[in-house]
């Protein structure tokens, strides 16, 4: 909650911004740099984690037959993720993991949204911890679900064997191998850890920026004002790759446990 | 990297590396989340939209169960028509045979009592005529009698009387009128 206007207020508008600007000095104990138990970031996750819970079990609280207002919103996300993700990758089976698959959703875009909500403004996924926990789930999700339908062997064939002429397979095996087993949950947790970090970094050098500008130069304030509304040009910019990127990650999840289910390759 | 060489390798951060203490407080955090939405709100959800289809298909059910009833009904309402309908005509042939045979009934007696009355008009006409001319025929006879008396100048009422003359003459009269 402190972020930019603690630093700007302070009057050291460091440019260019650098790592040290995603890690906040922590809330409790005040100012520390090696504690991370309780910073901003963490908060976050438990105010989004707090946002998602109240917001469902008021609206869930009555469901009805005619839903009211927030009934029909809780409902269309829900609908959303389970109809046009869960449904629509894995089919009719899908509809078992749409729970999870929307928890997963609704969490990772609140937590992205954190990132130009104002006062907030970061996204605790620009931390590589979160994106990477929420990887490691899917992977152990999937692999689970695979080795539970088909059992060990034959899912562990069935996903490193592809239907190809034997002579193709040595070259085909370790391939699968790497990106079954070995990138997913990689690509999955830095895909989205680098889409929220490259956009807070972009947000930060255009805001700074302008201050920069502007303390070098008074008469760079023009450029000063086209860097901010740069700024607010990116933060749709940023609106965009954050719904997406919350989308991607679930649709991503999806398909693995897609794939693992699947019979042949 | 670039960043950290800006800054002149003091940052102590690598953006790569995960803190650990993140990804514990985040697992707490994510699993409280899902425990609450997976357990309380989506299966209700589920049920909703289930209940929902329910509602949806029942109702079109209830609607096509009132239809069929209703065109039982009017069936049997058809059906019942039409049995009134022949019941009311034959009730109807039925009252019209009836007076017909009432008529017939009424118009019997009355042909029977005309001619009852008629049979005893004729009797009682046959009798007074025969009464009458009984007294006709001696009065007649008396007086012939009387007659011839006065002209023979004795009488001859005995006489007559003895040998039925006078009567003997009227059935010579009777006789040749009818022929």
């Amino acid at each position: 909650m402190f972020g930019q206007a603690n630093v700007l207020a302070q009057g050291e508008a460091a440019f260019p911004p650098s790592v040290d600007d995603f890690y906040l000095p922590s809330i409790l104990p005040w100012g520390a740099h090696d504690s991370y138990w309780f910073t901003k970031i963490t908060a976050m996750v438990w105010i989004a984690v707090g946002i998602l819970i109240i917001f469902f079990l008021v609206t869930y609280r009555k469901p009805q037959l005619v839903p009211t207002k927030k009934q029909w919103l809780a409902e269309s996300i829900y609908g959303f993720v389970r109809n046009n993700i869960a449904v629509d990758m894995i089919g009719h089976a899908g509809v078992r993991f749409a729970p999870y698959f929307t928890t997963l959703f609704c969490f990772v875009l609140l937590t992205n949204f954190f990132a130009i909500l104002p006062f907030f403004q970061i996204s605790p996924n620009s931390h590589i911890a979160f994106p990477a926990f929420l990887a490691l789930i899917s992977y152990v999700l999937f692999n689970y679900i695979g080795i539970r339908k088909h059992g060990f062997a034959k899912y562990f064939k069935n996903s490193l064997i592809p239907p190809a002429p034997w002579y193709i397979l040595p070259l085909l095996i370790p391939i699968e191998l790497f990106s079954t087993f070995l990138v997913r949950p990689f690509s999955l947790a830095v895909r989205l850890f680098a889409n929220m970090f490259a956009g807070h970094m972009l947000l930060l050098v255009f805001t700074l920026g302008g201050f920069a500008m502007l303390s070098a130069n008074a008469w760079l304030a023009p450029v000063s004002v086209l860097s901010w509304v740069m700024t607010i040009a990116l933060t749709f910019l940023e609106f965009l790759v954050i719904c997406l990127q919350a989308y991607v990650f679930t649709v991503l999840s999806a398909s693995y446990v897609q794939g693992a289910l699947a019979d042949e390759h | 990297m670039f960043f950290l060489a800006a800054e002149g390798g003091e940052s102590t951060h690598n953006p790569i590396i995960p803190i650990w203490q993140e990804i514990v407080v985040g697992s707490v955090a994510f699993a409280v989340l899902c425990f609450v939405l997976m357990k309380f709100v989506f299966p209700r959800m589920e049920q909703t939209f289930q209940a929902r289809v329910d509602a949806i298909e029942g109702g079109i059910k209830r609607a096509e169960a009132a239809q069929a009833e209703a065109n039982q009904l009017l069936e049997q309402y058809r059906a019942q028509l039409a049995e009134a309908r022949t019941d009311a005509a034959r009730i109807r042939d039925d009252a019209r045979a009836d007076a017909e045979g009432i008529r017939q009934d009424v118009l019997a007696k009355a042909r029977e009592e005309s001619d009852r009355i008629i049979a005893a008009g004729k009797e009682q006409l046959a009798a007074e005529r025969a009464t009458i001319v009984r007294e006709l025929r001696t009065e007649v006879g008396t007086i012939a009698v009387d007659l011839a008396s006065k002209i023979v100048g004795e009488s001859l009422a005995d006489e007559a009387r003895r040998k039925g003359t006078v009567d003997r003459f009227l059935s010579g009269l009777e006789s040749t009128g009818a022929r």
